[in-house]
């Protein structure tokens, strides 16, 4: 029975993480301090636009960009232990608890996403531009109210938004948390259900918690399926409310699977390194490096996908989620995607490295934040505009979630057998050998 | 005088000639080739057969297919007669790559698979229409043929390879 504890080691590095993160940040709210107020200037930058990409605005994008992005890879890591079950795949057993501590940070990971969307339905903050009440209305008083009807003196509002209007039938703020909330409640569910039935596996044994299993992974997987497109809809697409793209629930769907690949490697192999996971042979090792290099060329595929067809037909409505990107973040987009494309590709083509775990953490780390990156840039540019910014206080707050988000996911692999015990295929996941 | 002949051992089961080739092979004998109907998990590795370097050379034709479809679209599209597609001006190579990584990809794709499966036959000499070399029609069927060449195992003698072969689970032994 292999036992994983908390190294004071590892606490102390989760410690320091969070440390730095912390003094990051309050390095660099510091400097804008003293240099002067450049939130005040960035106020005034936007304009009667109706958006003030101040600080505040900024501490709650890079809340969304933190929690979007963990809350992300703790579902995919989800999703991808249901693929397993629903396809009864047997090589990935001995190391599922691994996916099932991944999946626990998802009640925390909610949490600290749903802090964000209740700032913003309560005007906090104006990342989400659909929020904004005053874009529906049609007239501009006299007295500066704004309202629906035509009354003596009245002009039209100009923030008045005929494209946001149309949207309400979907984008309101009801409809808006009753999705979020039968969404990720459903998730925890499923997270939870899988993770109580495993450690019940562990005792009763036998192939019936199984085929419970893949029952559930195959609901999961179809409710998964439809409900990862929707929220990626509400939550990041949204932003830029005007915009739409069909293909973007995948898009971001594959940079959270790549995440979650990314995270169970590393985790796998920090336990490696403890000494623990004897079972786990090079072929595993190898298998998850595929994966890592799959769901790369997944994303890469997808970001140009999107990016080719808007980039051709050059339609205005399209355009403009590009055109802000390229013209305020082209130092930011570009190596992004070429962090994330050809470093997997290049470095983890070859069998060798996927093999080699040293190979396998340096460009895990290194695509791992540039898939956090990635996340920053389906956020910042519609919520900062031009102001965005990719300063101390990003990566600080990314510090300081990253330290939670791993003690997370350590503190729940402390809680049970790092390997399950009566699993069906755990013989075969012993053996796999490619 | 006649070609010299080889030596074959048929086995009916995977799990009896993989046990089958590690004793022949812990007795000092050379085992040349063991002809299957299907892939064995583990052959090769009892076997010590070397990694393939298909994967090399396929990477190999990768890269000329990726430079070849740059040259080739940098000539057509841009060279020699630029085109003007959807308003998109073909001018510059570099203002339209977007347009163009779609066939390059395809192309080194292309390139890549197409090589390497004309590479493979090359060297396994499995064109269609070219004769079958496996040295017993059951091969493709149900059993399984353990090849041995008594000039590369010089210090046995014949007697010793077959009773080899036989004491291992042989259900047929012949020579061809």
């Amino acid at each position: 029975m292999e036992q994983y504890t908390i190294s004071d080691k590892v606490k102390r590095f989760v410690f320091i993480l969070i440390g730095i993160g912390v003094l990051a940040m309050a390095a660099d709210i510091i400097i804008s301090l003293v240099s002067g107020g450049g939130a005040e200037h960035a106020e005034h930058a936007e304009g009667g636009h109706g958006h003030h990409a101040g600080w505040g605005q900024r501490v709650w994008a890079n809340m969304l960009i933190n929690g979007f992005f963990y809350f992300g890879i703790a579902i995919a890591a989800v999703f991808f232990m249901a693929v397993q079950y629903a396809a009864h795949a047997g090589w990935s057993v001995v190391f599922k608890r691994l996916f099932e501590a991944v999946g626990s940070y998802l009640p925390i990971g909610a949490i600290m996403l749903f802090v964000v969307f209740l700032a913003g339905t309560f005007d906090l903050h104006h990342l989400y531009h659909w929020m904004d009440s005053s874009v529906y209305e049609m007239y501009l008083y006299t007295d500066g109210m704004t309202g629906e009807e035509f009354r003596e003196g009245a002009v039209m509002n100009p923030s008045y938004d005929t494209i946001i209007v149309g949207k309400k039938a979907y984008l309101n703020k009801p409809f808006f948390w009753i999705r979020a909330i039968v969404f990720v409640g459903v998730y925890i569910f499923f997270a939870n259900r899988f993770r109580k039935r495993s450690l019940e596996e562990d005792i009763s044994g036998g192939t019936n918690i199984f085929r419970k299993n893949v029952v559930d992974a195959a609901i999961f997987l179809v409710f998964f399926g439809f409900t990862s497109m929707v929220f990626s809809w509400d939550w990041i697409m949204s932003i830029d409310t005007h915009w739409f793209s069909t293909l973007f629930g995948w898009y971001v769907f594959s940079g959270m699977w790549a995440g979650a690949m990314i995270v169970v490697t590393l985790l796998t192999i920090h336990l490696k390194n403890m000494g623990l996971l004897k079972a786990v042979n090079d072929s595993h090792i190898h298998d998850l490096g595929k994966w890592m290099f799959a769901t790369s060329f997944l994303w890469s595929y997808l970001f140009f996908c999107q990016f080719l067809l808007i980039w051709y037909s050059n339609i205005p409505e399209e355009v403009t989620y590009y055109q802000v990107r390229f013209e305020d973040y082209k130092y930011i987009i570009w190596p992004t995607f070429f962090i994330n494309f050809i470093f997997p590709m290049l470095l983890l083509m070859s069998r060798d490295t996927k093999r080699n775990s040293a190979f396998l953490t340096l460009v895990g780390l290194i695509i791992f934040a540039g898939h956090w990156v990635d996340t920053y840039l389906l956020v910042t540019p519609g919520t900062m505009k031009a102001e965005g910014q990719l300063g101390f206080f990003e990566v600080g707050m990314a510090l300081v979630y990253l330290g939670i988000f791993i003690y997370m996911i350590l503190r729940s692999l402390s809680k049970a057998p790092v390997m399950v015990k009566n699993h069906p295929y755990l013989e075969e996941s012993v053996h796999h050998s490619i | 005088m006649a070609a010299p002949k080889k030596l074959y051992g048929l086995y009916n089961d995977d799990d009896i000639l993989m046990d089958a080739c590690g004793s022949i092979q812990n007795k000092g004998i050379q085992i040349k080739e063991v002809y299957t109907p299907f892939p064995v998990h583990g052959l090769d590795k009892v076997l010590g057969v070397k990694w393939t370097r298909l994967a090399i050379c396929s990477f190999m034709f990768g890269i000329t297919g990726l430079t070849l479809a740059v040259i080739g679209i940098w000539y057509f599209m841009v060279s020699d007669w630029p085109m003007n597609i959807g308003g998109k001006p073909s001018f510059s190579y570099y203002e339209n790559v977007t347009s163009f990584i779609p066939v390059t990809f395809e192309f080194t794709v292309l390139c890549a698979a197409h090589g390497m499966a004309i590479t493979y036959f090359f060297r396994n000499w499995t064109f269609p229409g070219v004769s079958a070399r496996n040295p017993h029609p059951k091969t493709t069927d149900d059993h399984f043929a353990v090849e041995l060449e008594p000039w590369n195992n010089a210090t046995f003698s014949k007697e010793d390879l077959e009773s080899a072969l036989k004491d291992t689970g042989a259900v047929e032994i012949f020579e061809k």
